[in-house]
């Protein structure tokens, strides 16, 4: 054994020499080694999968603004024609759930126990009361709705909802015409979608890559990649080509599940949605990138990417609350969250069916944003190996 | 044993006021085991960032593997292996695909890869482990492995820092072997401990205080001159009016 050792490294001096010039294929080594740790970290994989597939699946099915099923009890005191019809109407309709007829005393105790969430009270003269209205003649109101308002949100839909329905027919549709453009069914997937992408590639790309890149900062490897001689923005770019990869496959999954499942329009065309995603996707890159430079330990990326990065832009970009209902100094702080600008983008290409130019001002600045973080983390990557 | 590979004058690491490595000079000749001895913080792990390449001095001057250590710190990095205390091994790779990354990273050709693998599986006994995952590997086994990669593009150097932590007495006397077969095959090994039996193995000892060079001969001599019976009784002396804590 002693032996075979001296042999092997006797022969070091004379080979060195030509081999040394050979300096090829490095960053396809880094980038294979790269993937081959994501492939075999099964957990991170599969996290990565199942996140996307209960986000949309949660989104789709329970997470909505809609109002559905929503239960109800009606008081009237003559079952006169007028009231079967928007008895029938109440019935008839998917958002609704008809739960019978109940006395003026027990409204308080339904809604209460929350066997209703809403209660509709008719007048006892309603057919005469109706037509004076339908002659033009004043009234006071013939119709009651008492609803369960512990949820704002759908309390406000199910009224606004319940009033269309029972006038739907009367005079009063003369008054208005409404109108929902682009998403006419209000479906709350279309506003959601864009959301879940704004959230999912910051997910994959920057906590991934922060997370990863830190590791090997921790594990030690880093080091010897750097003692090597691989330049070091080379093992970055190793770092971030497999998880360009995944965002690429990330991104077709959700465009493919939102056109056939959640059946999003996307008529502003698939390309312009791709390549503003892929911006996107560099973007949250470069941010992971500079979290790695900026953190030490693995936990300290996961919070920085995780809480830092996560929650303003859960509740700045527009995804749940709507921009314009913000106090002025928040509205003026969602303007450097990029996912801001991204899901707005997405929404007017997708929902919207604006064209790609439509949306060249959000891209702009994805854009700037872009280079702006990549040109930072380089400078400060630059700094700490002096 | 008149061949310098490592040649540093002076060398200076400063972070702001404080001075991390003071105006330390020496020499290291090819094929010799040159022991790196000090304490935790006395400097030791700055000057071999400086000497690999990875941080440039402040003042002095030096030349590692011919190259200058202010200016050509890529060229350096060629011609040096290093290996860390903690073997710094990816775990999810097998030890066939780590050897194919590490070929890869220093630029070796298809043909000399697969040459140097199978020479390299067969010297470490390791050829029925080439699709085992190395974090199913033992400790001892990781750390010879470590030792080869780094030599794999048969660098002049080998920089191994503390590179027996952790390792039983048996395992860390085999890893011995391997870096003086190494050594007596012409490459140089420059090592850090603070095992003190382990210099006693080294050509020629340095001792480093406070960021200073304050001893430097070979183990046999440095204990005549501080009259001591081991290596561990000479770092003792020389360290007890370090200034700088742990």
């Amino acid at each position: 054994m002693p032996c075979q050792w001296m042999k092997f490294f006797v022969c070091w001096p004379a080979m060195r020499k030509e081999e040394n010039k050979v300096m090829r294929n490095n960053l396809f080594a880094l980038v294979k080694k790269e993937s081959l740790h994501i492939l075999r970290d099964k957990r991170t994989m599969l996290i990565v999968i199942l996140i996307l597939v209960v986000l949309i699946v949660l989104f789709r099915f329970a997470i909505t603004t809609e109002v559905n099923n929503v239960n109800v009890a009606l008081v009237a005191t003559d079952r006169t024609n007028g009231v079967n019809d928007a008895v029938n109407r109440i019935a008839h309709n998917d958002y609704f759930t008809f739960c019978g007829y109940i006395n003026q005393d027990e409204i308080d105790q339904q809604l209460r126990s929350g066997k209703v969430s809403a209660v509709i009270v008719f007048a006892p003269d309603f057919d005469r009361r109706m037509e004076q209205i339908n002659a033009g003649l004043p009234s006071t109101p013939i119709i009651q709705l008492i609803v369960d308002a512990s949820n704002v949100n759908s309390a406000g839909a199910a009224t606004a909802y319940m009033q269309e329905i029972l006038l739907g027919t009367e005079s009063q549709q003369a008054m208005f015409e409404t109108r929902m453009l682009f998403n006419p069914q209000m479906k709350s997937a279309y506003n959601f979608v864009p959301g879940i992408m704004g959230l999912i590639f910051i997910l994959v790309c920057a906590m991934m890559t922060s997370v990863s890149i830190v590791r090997e900062k921790e594990v030690g490897t880093m080091e010897v990649l750097l003692v090597s001689p691989m330049r070091p923005t080379k093992v970055f770019f190793a770092k971030m080509i497999p998880y360009f990869v995944i965002s690429c496959v990330v991104l077709i999954i959700i465009l493919l599940l939102s056109y056939y499942l959640l059946h999003v329009p996307m008529s502003g065309g698939v390309w312009g949605i791709f390549s503003m995603s892929l911006l996107y996707v560099l973007l949250s890159l470069s941010l992971g990138l500079l979290v790695s430079i900026v953190v030490k330990t693995q936990v300290a990326a996961l919070l920085l990417s995780g809480m830092v990065m996560m929650l303003p832009m859960l509740l700045l970009s527009g995804m749940l609350f709507p921009i314009e209902n913000f106090p002025k100094f928040f509205e003026v702080l969602s303007n450097v969250v990029p996912a801001r600008w991204y899901i707005e983008g997405i929404r007017k290409m997708m929902i919207q069916g604006s064209p790609f130019v439509a949306v060249w001002k959000e891209f702009t600045i994805l854009l700037g944003m872009t280079v702006l973080f990549f040109g930072m983390s380089l400078l400060k990557f630059n700094d700490k190996l002096e | 044993m008149s061949e310098t590979v490592i040649s540093v004058r002076n060398l200076t690491k400063r972070f702001g006021d404080f001075t991390a490595v003071n105006n330390i000079s020496f020499d290291v000749y090819r094929g010799e085991i040159f022991g790196f001895l000090g304490a935790n913080g006395a400097g030791k792990t700055t000057a071999m960032r400086m000497l690999c390449g990875l941080s440039y001095p402040t003042s002095g001057s030096g030349t590692v593997a011919g190259f200058n250590v202010m200016r050509e710190g890529e060229m350096i990095k060629r011609h040096i292996g290093y290996m860390s205390q903690r073997f710094s091994l990816y775990n999810t790779l097998t030890v066939g695909e780590k050897i194919k990354l590490f070929a890869g990273i220093y630029g070796l050709s298809k043909q000399v890869t697969a040459k140097r693998s199978e020479e390299l599986l067969a010297r470490l006994k390791f050829s029925s482990e080439r699709d085992t995952l190395v974090k199913a590997l033992p400790l001892g086994w990781k750390q010879k492995l470590a030792f080869a990669f780094a030599g794999i593009h048969r660098p002049e150097i080998i920089f191994l820092d503390e590179p027996t932590g952790g390792v039983d007495p048996v395992t860390r006397r085999q890893f011995w072997e391997m870096i003086y077969e190494a050594a007596e095959g012409g490459t140089t090994i420059f090592v850090t401990t603070h095992y003190m039996d382990e210099p006693e193995y080294c050509s020629r000892v340095s001792i480093i205080v406070d960021g200073e060079v304050r001893a430097l001969d070979t183990p046999t001599r440095l204990k005549q001159q501080f009259n001591a019976v081991s290596m561990d009784e000479v770092f003792r002396m020389l360290a007890r009016d370090a200034q700088r804590g742990e």
